[in-house]
């Protein structure tokens, strides 16, 4: 309907108001055929189970009216701004404003996060889209292992995600074990069914990969919803219990932790805790992540993306590596799980639908692959403006899906389109991404 | 026995209708070298599609169905044989060159897209049209009262499958756009230097997977008698599962392998649980790639430096 590269050839030999509205009228003619059934008509079963249906001529004419008025828009935009030339060294002065931006910017961040329960204590909303956002930093940040690192196409990581929430979930209700306790266990476990993912993907590249994990991601919730004796099927797990700060409850008891502190309880303690926690465990899956790219198994994490014939050829055991990075990317998914089933209180497989993983892949990749402060930025811009559209709820997922479209033509490479590499000879330039390969799964 | 064979009829039936969506899936793949996420939305949208022509030629007083049947495949074919144009010229030919996840995740926004528009469009719910093709033919009757009936849609729809491949062969086997397309599977940058229109090719592929899809959706629509929104994304993955299985890149194998995956489904469903049926049919998605990656007709991938 509207750009293309080929296009865009024609645009500049012939760019005249006669050619513009030509475009125009054109993608009006094709947005008419497309939308006139979808959109002129409207069906809907009445109550006897009888279609009837029901003409929208109105929205037709304006959306028609729309994609005539933005093809004009887009094609002047074009005209203005012209092919932006791809590239590859970022100039210095760029540089030096990213770097100066990027060696403040994250510790400004940090700072601001961590002093957010202290500004925001009495908006309860705020700190709740705080703790989720910071969910889906680490989840991505996870993500990043296996993705932005290993250069593995992982679809299914809200498997990972699943099985950590249900460990924990079923531990708690079932034998009453503790957050504490369950935590590390749903890490292994998640890493236990990464390692078995792992096992017979470990041939299968790129694309293969992707439908691969896809599919792993719908059987594990496929289980969750039929082995009912277990997992409770569609009804999930409730009654998960709250976390304890390592021990010690925090609620209104006499031996809670506001009690033992001797301040007068409020149920924003408890958010702020869950704040808190989300943020250590989200730092840790930084801090981990940072520290394992200075080490062999990072750095052959680095060279799997780059090539891996060479990376064969060099003696890398290609197994281990690829093994190690599902299993860690797993373990955080698991970690970040047992936090989100302590948090809800209560789980069921909708929280599992494969939307969530492309959500997670979409954070990873707006955020440059690899980049740990843009997949934090990615994060917050994604689940920020998710909540912009909240009150839209049926347009949501749709605005997502134009949004990846979007940010994949304009920016394919994510903000954050450029690295610093890991090992240099004397200096450590910046590059572009386009210079990085993405690995071959 | 007769209840094999009543399930061996079903599961051809349904894995027709498979096999017309994984053509669309194994061409693309043959010749971009993506997967087509939106595909099985592209169905779903046929589906629609159909489903609505219908509403309004029925009260518009037509009552031939053969002639019914006809205009709403015509138009079926032809709006969602659009769709797979645009598609492909808004979120897949900018990013033909750029690095090789970017198709994939946009092809998976593009999904999203199809999936909430037509959720949007038409409603959240399930859509039902009463049977229009009633009757069938009583094969067998055994002592015990099983009886095994071949309905005449069934046949319809395997009738329609047949002709549409044949006509479908011939078109890659006989004809210039046919030749361009195998041109541009071997070597796109080769077939440009000899005259091949290479970005009309590529659409006209879409084109053509697109409107299969359509027939797809038309028939699922006659045979269930009902379509939702959210039925694209499962039935997408399964002729995924049938293209990868029959060898992807092979049209025959396509077709073969959407035929295994009906019966697969159908056999699991009836022998084992109805529940797990889904499950069997990524398992063996799996099972597939770990074993037999280029799958039954397909030609092993040389792994260049």
């Amino acid at each position: 309907m509207t750009a293309t590269s080929h296009e865009t050839t024609k645009t500049r030999r012939s760019a005249g108001i006669p050619f513009l509205l030509k475009t125009a009228f054109i993608n009006a003619v094709i947005a008419l055929v497309l939308f006139s059934l979808m959109i002129g008509i409207r069906t809907e079963a009445g109550s006897d189970g009888q279609l009837t249906y029901w003409t929208r001529f109105g929205d037709l004419a304006s959306l028609v009216a729309a994609v005539f008025g933005g093809s004009i828009v887009i094609e002047l935009l074009r005209q203005w701004i012209g092919a932006t030339g791809a590239e590859k060294l970022v100039p210095a002065s760029v540089q030096n404003g990213v770097s100066f931006i990027g060696r403040y910017l994250a510790p400004a961040l940090l700072i601001f996060t961590l002093l957010v329960p202290v500004i925001f204590y009495n908006q309860r909303y705020i700190l709740d889209l705080a703790i989720l956002v910071l969910t889906y930093v680490m989840l991505g940040w996870g993500l990043n292992v296996v993705v932005g690192l290993a250069g593995l196409l992982d679809l299914g990581y809200v498997a990972f995600y699943a099985v950590g929430a249900y460990s924990y979930g079923l531990l708690a209700t079932n034998f009453g074990w503790s957050f504490w306790v369950c935590l590390p266990l749903a890490g292994i476990l998640a890493a236990f069914w990464g390692v078995l993912l792992g096992f017979p993907v470990l041939r299968l590249r790129g694309d293969y990969l992707a439908i691969v994990t896809l599919a792993f991601g719908e059987i594990i919730r496929l289980v969750i919803i039929n082995w009912q004796d277990l997992t409770g099927g569609p009804n999930g797990v409730s009654g998960i219990p709250r976390p304890s700060f390592f021990g010690i409850p925090i609620d209104n008891s006499d031996d809670g932790l506001a009690a033992k502190l001797g301040i007068e309880y409020s149920p924003t303690h408890r958010i702020v805790f869950l704040f808190y926690l989300i943020l250590a465990l989200a730092l840790l899956t930084n801090w981990v992540t940072i520290r394992l790219r200075r080490l062999p198994i990072g750095r052959a994490w680095e060279a799997l993306r780059e090539d891996e014939v060479a990376c064969r050829a060099l003696g890398i055991n290609t197994t281990t590596t690829k093994l190690t990075a599902f299993a860690t990317g797993a373990m955080f998914g698991g970690f970040a799980g047992a936090f989100f089933a302590t948090r809800q209180g209560f789980i069921s497989p909708e929280s599992f639908t494969f939307q969530e993983s492309a959500l997670v892949l979409a954070i990873v990749v707006l955020g440059g692959m690899g980049s740990q402060l843009g997949v934090a930025l990615a994060a917050l811009a994604m689940i920020g403006g998710f909540e912009l559209f909240r009150s839209l709820e049926t347009y949501r997922m749709l605005v997502f899906g134009m949004a990846m479209v979007l940010i994949m033509i304009w920016r394919p490479r994510g903000l954050i389109g450029h690295r610093a590499p890991t090992v240099y000879l004397t200096k450590a330039q910046a590059i572009s991404s386009d210079l990085v390969k993405e690995g071959h799964g | 026995m007769d209840y094999f064979a009543q399930q061996l009829i079903n599961g051809l039936v349904l894995g027709s209708i498979y096999g017309l969506i994984a053509i669309g899936y194994t061409m693309v793949y043959g010749i971009v070298g993506m997967i087509n996420f939106a595909h099985g939305d592209i169905f779903m949208i046929g589906g629609f599609i159909a489903l609505i022509t219908f509403l309004i030629l029925i009260s518009v007083g037509l009552t031939a169905i053969p002639v019914i049947l006809l205009v709403v495949l015509l138009v079926s074919m032809a709006i969602t044989a659009l769709y797979g144009w645009t598609i492909e010229r808004i979120a897949y030919r900018p990013l033909r060159h750029s690095f090789r996840l970017a198709p994939m995740l946009s092809a998976i926004g593009m999904s999203f897209v199809l999936t909430n528009y037509s959720q949007v469009a038409q409603g959240a719910r399930v859509k039902p049209i009463p049977p229009f093709i009633k009757g069938g033919y009583t094969l067998h009757e055994s002592a015990n009262g099983f009886v095994i009936q071949l309905s005449n849609i069934q046949i319809m729809v395997v009738l329609t499958t047949i002709v549409l491949l044949a006509i479908f062969t011939w078109l890659v086997s006989r004809t210039r756009l046919g030749r361009d397309m195998r041109a541009c599977e071997q070597d796109q940058t080769m077939a440009a230097l000899l005259g091949v229109d290479v970005d009309r090719t590529i659409s006209m592929t879409f084109v053509i997977g697109a409107a299969l899809a359509a027939v797809a959706g038309l028939m699922y629509l006659l045979y269930y008698g009902l379509v939702d929104f959210f039925m694209g994304f499962v039935a997408g993955i399964k002729a995924f599962t049938a293209a990868v299985l029959g060898g992807i890149g092979s049209l025959p194998g396509a077709m073969l392998g959407g035929l295994a995956i009906g019966l697969i489904e159908t056999f699991w469903s009836a022998y084992f649980s109805v529940e797990y049926k889904d499950v069997a049919a990524f398992s063996i998605l799996i099972v597939v790639l770990i074993f037999m990656p280029t799958g039954l007709l397909g030609r092993p991938e040389v792994e260049k430096v």
